[in-house]
């Protein structure tokens, strides 16, 4: 009896070593990117986040160009994902029939499983060309008293990068906010039915309106994927450390500036600015992350 | 990620009164505006919204088509047995494949998944077995940030770890790093899986008198296995595509590797490079990597799709689990 009692200890304490190290694993990434970042905090401080130079060669760095095309994009591509996003998600939930709502959330899931490169790759050869020659002529003639759509129109760009990320982003909205959707209790809705309510009437009344917290949790998750996405935005926003309204012109996110010059910085003090962007990105998530758990 | 009970709870009859009252004004608004506050006119207006909603969900069936369409299109022309057979070709000469690309993006796989698996599964049942519920939260807690945190990030940490004291690039810290980013997802599912586990298989073990240990090893792993292989299946078809922290782990390598502590090259880092590149004959290799690679992804994904409903069916005692029907004691 007694051998049995200590085997269990034994197993308990060795099973115990796993989840120890993923706290230490995430402590670790964080402490290792503060270190090799140390260099960079001290040399620029606080101004790091406000500076729009980015210099390599007279090693004046600074993330502001970055921090403004992350959001910028990031802003754009919620804009055109949440209505497209949040439109499946009720149709899905609401009006489609059962059969029609399973097929299409398995094409959801193969969407969401396209790895970002090949997002990218088409991104590059059949989204750019039809940005170029179609969508960007045509914002630029009819709205181009905006600020946001003037300018050369190379395809390559703020927009393109985001009409990639909110293809992206798109399956996480959708099945989020279905999943809030179908927890609402029938019994709700059938008492809007009761009342006389169209399905849309029951839909904004007691479906949006009871399951508000997760929906925008659903879309602040999405937020963060968008921010920390790299390999498609960088195959396709342009890397051009500028900072313009306009929505046509090149970019660059956090992300995109280090994928694209990490391999190549030689200079210590390069590198630590560029990991103290990854610092950055690693911020942002844990707080977009925290705040989505907090809602969902 | 359905809503907290607490919230349901808070939620009761009254307030949800209250907020139709509110809600119903401005629906009032909306519709009477556009329509005369008829019976008629407020289906018309429901029409209206199916059909936006409807058009929505085309769009997004749209994009994949797209995606899709194209890669099958553009891949299969360059796709043939050289293309799976043979090194890339020097710079200007046209052919070659990308044979050291698959291999290399196999050998990260099982490296990350020697790293992944072992360290998500111990959590996933330690979490659902041993810990305590501030623990568990705790962990849960940091495997949902781990899952946020951008893929590049790992990068840069298997970098300072091990591309810098080691100074090389290597396929070892490559599919180490592919390895933590598989950790929370196997942990989460690993979790959830094994709470689904019927408590009276449990008690029938333990009744035997067999200590918990072995009821966890003979009886409740076994009989959630199918949602386990899921949570891998799924981790490992989503990091078989990252290519952000590979840029400067792996690196990439045109040639065959020469050991695990060298650059190797990858399928999402070779269509990455054949992507941006000025040449024709590497775009339509790009497009076949991406086939090659989608296919990969894809053929995970389905098999995780498969093991899960195994798992369902197991778990509402459809089918029977071989190795326990053998089980003596």
């Amino acid at each position: 009896m007694k051998r049995k009692d200590r085997s269990d200890i034994i197993f308990r304490r060795v099973l115990a070593v796993f989840p120890l190290l993923i706290l230490i694993l995430v402590g670790g990434i964080l402490f290792k990117l503060v270190t090799a970042s140390s260099l960079s905090i001290q040399k620029f401080g606080f101004t790091f986040l406000f500076t729009r130079t980015w210099d390599p060669v007279f090693e004046n760095f600074g993330a502001l160009p970055f921090i403004y095309g992350t959001l910028l994009s990031s802003f754009v591509a919620l804009l055109i994902a949440i209505p497209i996003g949040l439109g499946t998600a009720i149709f899905l939930a609401e009006y489609a029939p059962y059969g029609v709502q399973r097929v299409f959330s398995s094409l959801i899931d193969l969407l969401a499983a396209i790895p970002s490169v090949i997002y990218g790759l088409w991104g590059i050869f059949v989204l750019v060309p039809i940005m170029r020659t179609n969508v960007q002529p045509f914002l630029g003639k009819y709205l181009g008293f905006l600020p946001f759509f003037q300018g050369p129109n190379y395809g390559v760009g703020v927009l393109s990068a985001s009409v990639i990320l909110a293809i992206m982003i798109v399956p996480f909205i959708i099945s989020v906010s279905r999943e809030v959707i179908l927890a609402v209790p029938q019994v709700y809705k059938e008492a809007a039915y009761a009342m006389g309510s169209t399905r849309w009437e029951a839909i904004q009344t007691i479906i949006l309106s009871y399951g508000k917290p997760g929906i925008v949790g659903g879309i602040i998750l999405a937020l963060g994927r968008a921010i920390g996405e790299t390999m498609a935005v960088t195959m396709i926003i342009g890397n051009n450390v500028k900072i313009s309204a306009s929505l046509f012109s090149p970019g660059y996110t956090l992300a995109s500036v280090i994928a694209n010059e990490f391999a190549e910085a030689s200079d210590k003090l390069y590198l630590s600015s560029l990991i103290e962007i990854g610092l950055v990105l690693l911020f942002v998530s844990i707080v977009v992350n925290s705040l989505a758990r907090l809602l969902i | 990620m359905s809503l907290p009970d607490r919230k349901r709870s808070k939620m009761d009859a009254h307030t949800i009164s209250k907020d139709l009252m509110v809600e119903d004004h401005s629906i009032n608004e909306l519709i009477g505006s556009a329509f005369q506050q008829t019976r008629q006119g407020r289906f018309i207006a429901d029409k209206i919204i199916v059909t936006c909603l409807s058009l929505c969900a085309m769009c997004v069936l749209f994009f994949l088509y797209s995606i899709l369409w194209h890669l099958l299109s553009q891949g299969i022309s360059s796709l043939n047995l050289e293309f799976l057979t043979h090194l890339p070709k020097p710079v200007g000469e046209d052919g070659g494949g990308m044979a050291n690309a698959i291999v290399g993006s196999l050998i990260l796989l099982g490296i990350a998944v020697l790293v992944g698996v072992p360290i998500g599964l111990g959590s996933g049942i330690y979490l659902s077995e041993y810990a305590n519920q501030r623990f568990a939260q705790i962990v849960r807690f940091v495997t949902d940030v781990m899952n946020g945190i951008p893929s590049i990030v790992y990068g840069i940490f298997a970098y300072t770890v091990f591309v810098v004291p080691l100074k090389s690039f290597s396929a070892f810290s490559g599919g180490i790093a592919l390895g933590i980013m598989m950790i929370p997802m196997i942990t989460r599912t690993t979790e959830s899986f094994i709470r689904m586990v019927p408590v009276h298989l449990r008690e029938a073990g333990l009744a035997l008198g067999t200590p918990k240990w072995r009821v966890i090893v003979d009886i409740v792993v076994p009989s959630s296995l199918g949602g386990i292989v899921t949570g891998i299946m799924v981790s490992l078809a989503r990091v078989a595509g990252e290519t952000a922290p590979l840029l400067f782990t792996a690196f990439g390598n045109r040639f065959w590797h020469s050991s695990l502590f060298q650059p190797i090259a990858a399928l999402p880092l070779q269509i990455f490079s054949y992507a941006i590149s000025p040449f024709d004959d590497w775009h339509r290799q790009a497009w076949a990597g991406a086939l090659v690679l989608i296919m990969i992804v894809f053929i995970m994904n389905f098999s995780a799709v498969y093991f899960v409903s195994r798992q369902n069916q197991f778990i509402t005692g459809k089918i029977t689990n071989k190795r326990m029907r053998g089980m003596k004691n």
